[in-house]
């Protein structure tokens, strides 16, 4: 991802947002996973300021907080585009031209994989089976699910998020 | 009142069911026509999503695969009066994909409003419940023991002796956590039952806390399916407020409660032991066992774990008793197995069968070969980590012990058909760069073998030092099986060499420009 490119959060959150998300789970450490998706929700990722406000809250250390944002795929330690296209790439999808769908998809965006197209509409993501094998090859755009994918079918969806 | 089904399954949105909703609605308003539109779970016959069915007399008939497009004339030719029109496949329960199956767990899923409590209770729900409400622990123990159900997430272990270890556990408090981590690619069975008939799950853990004696539940979902997710939240509430959860279900002395947990991306989180140290809030790693997770799992505590599948089959065993659900079956797999068809076939979707079904009969009769027409290469059965089978090995029975016995798995029921486009040596390549990147790390020859284990299959795709580099492979294969905790490293092998074994020219080709990621 170049430097330059201008990644629009849109939904910057206060500094205390961490913090505020915790106490919904009563500051609870198991609760981590439930917190972090909720901050990334809401912020669009998990700032990395959030980790030490997480560690007090938590009763944790920032190594443990940080050593669980960065094990889990998810969560996103940048800004994201305004919309998430995670693309499965599991063999499923595979046998049904899969890989032909990825290539063709990083190269109607012009990003790789985990990269963000630079008008900052989208963000590209790879994904290890989202349990839509018998219509493959799928991918999710946000939370919606869509099957039976072909490069045509992808560039109209990229300018239905485009607009 | 007119009745029209519309599946909410994810399956069925994401080929349209969504639009067709919305078009059915708008059609019905234009001609005034007053119905009740029931978003079902899915019957399984996923080709066919969207999946349109409206009840008449005779029963409930099906029009399918229907698009937006189509409603307006569906309308004109009277389909919500059980009309004939161009996409009407007559009787839903006639079907023959669906009549010739044994749908034990998946009885409801499709039929009922997944979050209708009272759909629930009318299609033979909470019967098992009720009945563990009535019974002793280890008499709930020994009903699952005698049905002869073992672990559906893949291990195979019997779920009965692993309830009657936390049952005879002594403990201030115990848990019941379901693995609903469904990672396997060409799975989704669990999806389908959260989505679909998600009471029947929380009936399932309730009954398995009543035989323990856990009073408390989680359920670990993967971040990939949003709307199970959701549809499990709902059903928890529902059941919640109809008091079949929480303090004294159903004014008994049995309490339990029941959450869910979100995953987040990762694969060996679907490894019980890595799946609780997640549900601690921790990083997935596998732990070493023993001590096993019945006698020291969550937070320590005594704990069952069991895959959506398995808690799934509980309400029928209690229901009908585990004589009845042991009758189906082969040797020493017993009951029914919701099949799952996916990848390169025609008609793809779930079916529920006894095991002792050939896997051909899966692939040809239920599956009608591959969606491209062309010659069936390969199957994967079991997920990222099970063997691939070439078609000389169709006559093999699902069963554990036979799968075992050729080097392959069952797992989780997943079938996964490639053509004869298929390039064998990509797929080894495959199995581990997805280890490689799915590792937790805890063990040297998953975390390092698994890249190494891709270097080694491009030098010998190169044709570089073929000879050598095939016995390196195995010998690497050989090491992660023996040096790692868990199935992530200990199986990665088994896609490899079964791939080297069966198709050995995908790996013996002329010597091209290979490009390492």
């Amino acid at each position: 991802m170049s430097g330059k490119q201008p990644l629009i959060d849109g939904r910057a959150t206060k500094p205390d947002a961490a913090s505020v998300i915790a106490a919904r789970y009563d500051n609870k450490p198991d609760a981590l996973l439930e917190i972090l998706h909720d901050l990334q929700h809401e912020a669009g990722h998990v700032p990395e300021a959030s980790v030490p406000v997480l560690a007090k809250a938590l009763n944790l250390s920032r190594a443990e907080v940080h050593g669980v944002v960065s094990f889990y795929h998810e969560f996103r330690r940048k800004p994201a585009g305004r919309h998430v296209v995670k693309v499965c790439r599991a063999e499923a999808c595979q046998s049904m031209k899969g890989n032909e769908l990825a290539d063709a998809a990083q190269k109607s965006l012009k990003v790789k994989f985990g990269e963000t197209t630079s008008d900052g509409a989208i963000t590209l993501e790879a994904v290890y089976c989202l349990g839509l094998c018998a219509t493959s090859p799928s991918l999710l755009v946000d939370e919606r699910p869509m099957g039976r994918m072909t490069a045509q079918k992808f560039e109209a969806l990229v300018k239905e998020l485009a607009s | 009142m007119i009745r029209i089904y519309v599946p909410k399954d994810s399956a069925a949105r994401a080929v349209g069911a969504d639009a067709v909703a919305d078009a059915i609605v708008a059609e019905a308003a234009v001609r005034k026509i007053d119905f009740q539109l029931v978003r079902n779970g899915s019957r399984g016959l996923l080709w066919l999503e969207p999946f349109v069915e409206v009840e008449t007399p005779k029963g409930r008939v099906a029009f399918a695969p229907v698009e937006a497009g189509d409603v307006k004339s569906l309308f004109e030719s009277k389909f919500h009066e059980g009309g004939k029109h161009k996409l009407s496949l007559g009787v839903t329960e006639d079907l023959p994909y669906l009549k010739n199956q044994e749908r034990l767990t998946f009885a409801r899923c499709g039929v009922t409003d997944p979050l209708s409590v009272a759909d629930y209770m009318s299609h033979g729900g909470f019967i098992g419940l009720k009945k563990a409400l009535t019974m002793k622990g280890a008499e709930i123990v020994t009903e699952v023991t005698t049905s002869g159900l073992r672990g559906r997430g893949g291990a195979g272990f019997p779920t009965g002796i692993k309830w009657k270890t936390v049952h005879d556990a002594k403990a201030d408090q115990k848990y019941v956590c379901c693995n609903a981590d469904e990672g396997d690619s060409g799975t989704f069975a669990d999806r389908m039952v959260m989505e679909g008939d998600p009471f029947m799950l929380i009936e399932g853990m309730t009954i398995a806390g009543i035989a323990v004696g856990a009073t408390i539940g989680f359920i670990y979902i993967r971040s990939e399916y949003p709307d199970a997710i959701r549809a499990m939240k709902d059903a928890i509430r529902i059941a919640t407020a109809a008091k079949w959860l929480g303090q004294n279900i159903q004014g008994s002395a049995h309490s339990f409660s029941l959450e869910v947990r979100r995953g987040a991306g990762a694969y060996i989180c679907g490894e019980e032991t890595a799946m609780l140290d997640s549900l601690e809030g921790k990083r997935g790693m596998v732990r070493p066992k023993p001590p096993i997770p019945a006698l020291h799992g969550l937070f320590g505590k005594p704990t069952v774990i069991n895959n959506v599948l398995s808690f799934a089959a509980v309400p029928y065993i209690l229901a009908e008793g585990g004589k009845a659900y042991e009758n189906y079956g082969m040797g020493r797999s017993r009951g029914t197995l919701p099949f799952q068809l996916a990848g390169n076939i025609k008609q793809g979707g779930l079916v529920e069968k006894a095991f002792g079904i050939t896997l051909g009969q899966l692939i040809n009769d239920f599956g009608g070969g591959t969606a491209t027409g062309k010659p069936l290469r390969a199957v994967q059965v079991g997920g990222p980590l099970g063997a691939y089978l070439p078609a000389s090995q169709l006559n093999l029975q699902m069963d554990y012990e036979a799968f075992a016995a050729n080097g392959a798995m069952v797992g989780h029921g997943g079938v996964v058909v490639f053509d004869d486009s298929v390039d064998m040596a990509a797929q080894a390549r495959f199995a581990m760069e997805f280890c490689a990147i799915e590792s937790c790390g805890k063990c040297t020859p998953c975390r390092i073998g698994s890249t190494r284990g891709v270097e080694v299959i491009d030098k010998i795709v190169a044709g570089i030092a073929r000879d050598e580099n095939l016995m390196l492979l195995d010998d690497l294969c050989q090491t992660m099986t023996d040096g790692s905790l868990c199935a992530m490293g200990g199986l990665t092998p088994m896609p490899v060499q079964s791939a080297v074994m069966y198709f050995p020219e995908d790996f013996d080709r002329p010597a091209k420009m290979v490009v390492a990621e």
